[in-house]
């Protein structure tokens, strides 16, 4: 037979077609800043545009609202930071939900779950009857919610029930749970968090306790000059190893970037906003949703679990061949999703200073998985990160919060979050469609 | 169980078979889908593995890659008797399979994939500095060169380069046998010749290679040795140089080969 000798360097015969160049993330093939930027263009144009379109649409609200709100007050200090804390919710609920997106499943029931995780830490804190420590109380919320996940993912991955009815029914369970654990106690279904109680004030600071402005701003140094060293020290090594990196001006402007929100946070924090007296000052759920969004993001993007978890919501024919443990990924994935909705639950109890049967969970569920879908988290698994629920989350309590402002109607701002959720899934499925024509001759 | 019909001719040059197996049989139920099957690969060839659909071919696979528990028969892994039980078990000799689909997450880029299952890790967390490098070494040493970044998505390749990265995958943890599963199959010209030089640098890297396939142009251009199998029957193996199309064609559609070519391509069923 002929042996044909493999030529030395082969003519780029197989290049992936024009396409499909444009999915190659600009900045592990960009030499330059001017470089990343023009194949950046490429990849907005072609749909695949990470986090643009989400940071675009909250430029877009806040200028709305700002030019229509009574006297520009959208971009007062005191609203942006109202703004967050009434986004905060919607945030940790949907960071819980990425771990179901990703898998390209679904949980209905963080809603009412986390709310009961709420509502189990409030009554275990109450002075009168449990009498639990703080701390001791948020455990057990949390671990419930943990649990409760656990049986979800068991249900899901040993019965091979489908995750969207598995937690609808969920869903509708926890709602009950969440009426009689509610009932307990003489609080006539309405456990509150106000009183002296110091167990009760930790709980009721989570969302409205604020932190001294000179702690924040040391603490906001030390943390940006902590993330900024590790950024540009791993950027730097990668390079000097002749690995894949991007530019050095992207990597300052990455942490200038950081820097610059990390700053403008504090400082609008600092700002007076009370109408009468002082009140000034990081309110305490900032650094909580950036902790929950931090330690996520790592276990997401830099462990093996991680790893495991964007595998099988790719392809989970091909993990199962690599040796993953499927089922036992899938449920922890829904014991975190619980988990994190318990933390939400927390929030959210916090928020309206205690809890009450008005909680409408099924509404929260929505907005949580529009935030998501919203910040870029694909639906059909695979593509996503914990981030995106954060700027979701933004969007959805920027809307919110604007239309609250104007005083327009709840159906009106039903509707826009709506179409805004119709944007988002749209961008999402022509980026997929992007992707699946960008490769031609997939086996 | 003595292969007591096979033919079996080897080059004297080639020695001791890397697998050897003998009287290897299958069923499924009331269907039997390998009758006393004999194989021999060889480390540093290319054995191609050819047959009708239905002929068996990756039931045969898949019992050497531990997939299916076969029913009957030895397997001698470098002259030593051994079990394969369970992928695991394949994986733990060194035998690879790249199976028709792929097995890649498109949302995955090409390091990711290809440690897949394997990551190294330092300190607890992904040491992608190391898997990063170790790919690239992998890619440069197959000559996989075509790729823009070895961090782009594997949604991004073209049909030959997935198919490259695939059995980059399967060569990274020192195996000794790979087994592949129509590696041409849905390529155009230019990515089947890619493929194929793939395959040869594989050999010449003194690997064995098993390679299923339909397209007996592929099969003549890179395979040392032909084994066909005809409804759950090798009817034949033997050095490439003992075959031509026709007589390939004749085992494979009809189990045996009328004209005599000197003895070379003569072949008898096997027994079951």
């Amino acid at each position: 037979m002929a042996r044909v000798e493999a030529p030395e360097s082969l003519p780029d015969p197989t290049a992936a077609p024009e396409a499909a160049i444009v999915e190659v993330p600009p900045e592990l093939v960009a030499q330059s800043l001017g470089e990343w930027f023009r194949a950046w263009l490429a990849r907005v144009r072609a749909g695949q545009s990470g986090v643009l379109p989400v940071i675009v649409g909250l430029l877009l609200i806040s200028i709305v609202f700002t030019a229509i709100s009574p006297s520009h007050l959208y971009l007062s200090a005191g609203n942006l930071v109202n703004l967050f804390q009434q986004s905060a919710v919607f945030m940790v609920l949907a960071m819980a939900e990425t771990f179901a997106l990703l898998l390209g499943e679904i949980d209905l029931s963080v809603g009412y779950v986390g709310a009961t995780g709420g509502v189990i830490a409030v009554q275990l804190a109450q002075p009168v009857t449990a009498k639990w420590p703080w701390w001791g109380a948020i455990i057990a919320a949390v671990l419930v919610c943990g649990m409760v996940g656990a049986l979800w993912g068991t249900l899901i991955t040993r019965l091979r029930l489908s995750s969207l009815i598995v937690t609808l029914a969920g869903g509708l369970i926890f709602n009950g749970v969440l009426l009689i654990v509610l009932a307990v106690g003489p609080f006539s279904g309405y456990p509150s968090l106000t009183g002296n109680n110091p167990n009760l004030q930790v709980l009721y600071k989570l969302m409205w306790g604020t932190i001294d402005p000179t702690i924040s701003w040391i603490a906001m140094a030390v943390i940006v000059g902590a993330l900024g060293f590790l950024l540009w020290f791993t950027d730097n090594h990668r390079r000097r190893s002749g690995l894949v990196a991007p530019p050095v001006s992207l990597t300052l402007l990455k942490i200038a970037l950081i820097a610059i929100v990390a700053i403008a946070v504090v400082a609008i924090c600092s700002i007076n906003r009370a109408n009468i007296g002082t009140l000034v000052g990081v309110p305490w759920v900032i650094p909580i949703v950036l902790a929950v969004l931090a330690v996520w993001t790592v276990l997401l993007q830099r462990t093996r679990f991680g790893r495991y978890v964007y595998a099988i919501g790719g392809n989970r024919e091909a993990a199962r061949r690599a040796g993953i443990k499927v089922g036992t990924v899938v449920t922890w994935c829904f014991v975190l999703c619980s988990f994190t909705a318990g933390i939400g639950g927390l929030l959210y109890a916090s928020y309206l200073g205690g809890m009450s049967n008005n909680v409408n969970g099924g509404q929260l569920v929505l907005y949580a998985i529009a935030a998501a879908v919203i910040g870029g988290t694909s639906l059909f698994g695979g593509r996503g990160k914990v981030l995106h629920g954060v700027l979701g989350g933004l969007v959805i309590g920027g809307i919110y919060n604007g239309m609250y402002l104007l005083s327009i109607d709840v159906q009106w701002q039903f509707i826009v979050t709506g179409l805004v959720l119709l944007v988002a899934v749209t961008i999402d499925a022509l980026s997929r469609r992007g992707a699946t024509s960008g490769s031609t001759a997939r086996v | 169980m003595e292969p007591v019909a096979q033919v079996v001719r080897d080059s004297p040059s080639t020695g001791e078979p890397l697998l050897k197996l003998r009287g290897v049989e299958k069923h499924f139920g009331p269907v039997q889908a390998l009758y006393n099957v004999d194989l021999d690969l060889y480390a540093g060839q290319i054995t191609a593995l050819c047959g009708d659909n239905g002929a068996g071919k990756s039931v045969l696979t898949k019992c050497i890659a531990g997939i299916y528990q076969v029913d009957h028969g030895e397997f001698l892994w470098e002259g030593h008797p051994v079990h394969i039980h369970t992928p695991r078990d394949s994986a733990k000799l060194g035998i690879e399979t790249v199976y028709q689909d792929l097995a890649l997450a498109d949302n995955l880029d090409i390091v990711q994939n290809m440690f897949l299952g394997r990551e190294r890790l330092r300190n607890g967390l992904l040491n992608e500095d190391d898997m990063e490098r170790a790919a690239s070494q992998t890619l440069a040493t197959l000559r996989v060169t075509t790729v823009r970044s070895i961090r782009q998505p594997v949604a991004s390749l073209s049909g030959g380069q997935r198919q490259s990265v695939a059995v980059a995958k399967a060569v990274m943890w020192n195996s000794k046998l790979v087994m592949l599963d129509e590696p041409t199959a849905a390529l155009g010209v230019v990515q089947t010749k890619m493929v194929l030089d793939l395959v040869r640098r594989l050999r010449d890297r003194g690997l064995a290679v098993m390679m299923i396939s339909h397209n007996l142009n592929d099969v003549f251009e890179v395979a040392d040795r032909i084994a066909v199998l005809y409804l759950g029957r090798m009817v034949v193996q033997d050095r490439t140089s003992a075959f031509d199309r026709q007589s390939v064609v004749e085992y494979m559609t009809t189990g045996g080969f009328r004209q005599a070519q000197g003895g070379n391509g003569e072949a008898k069923h096997g027994s079951s």
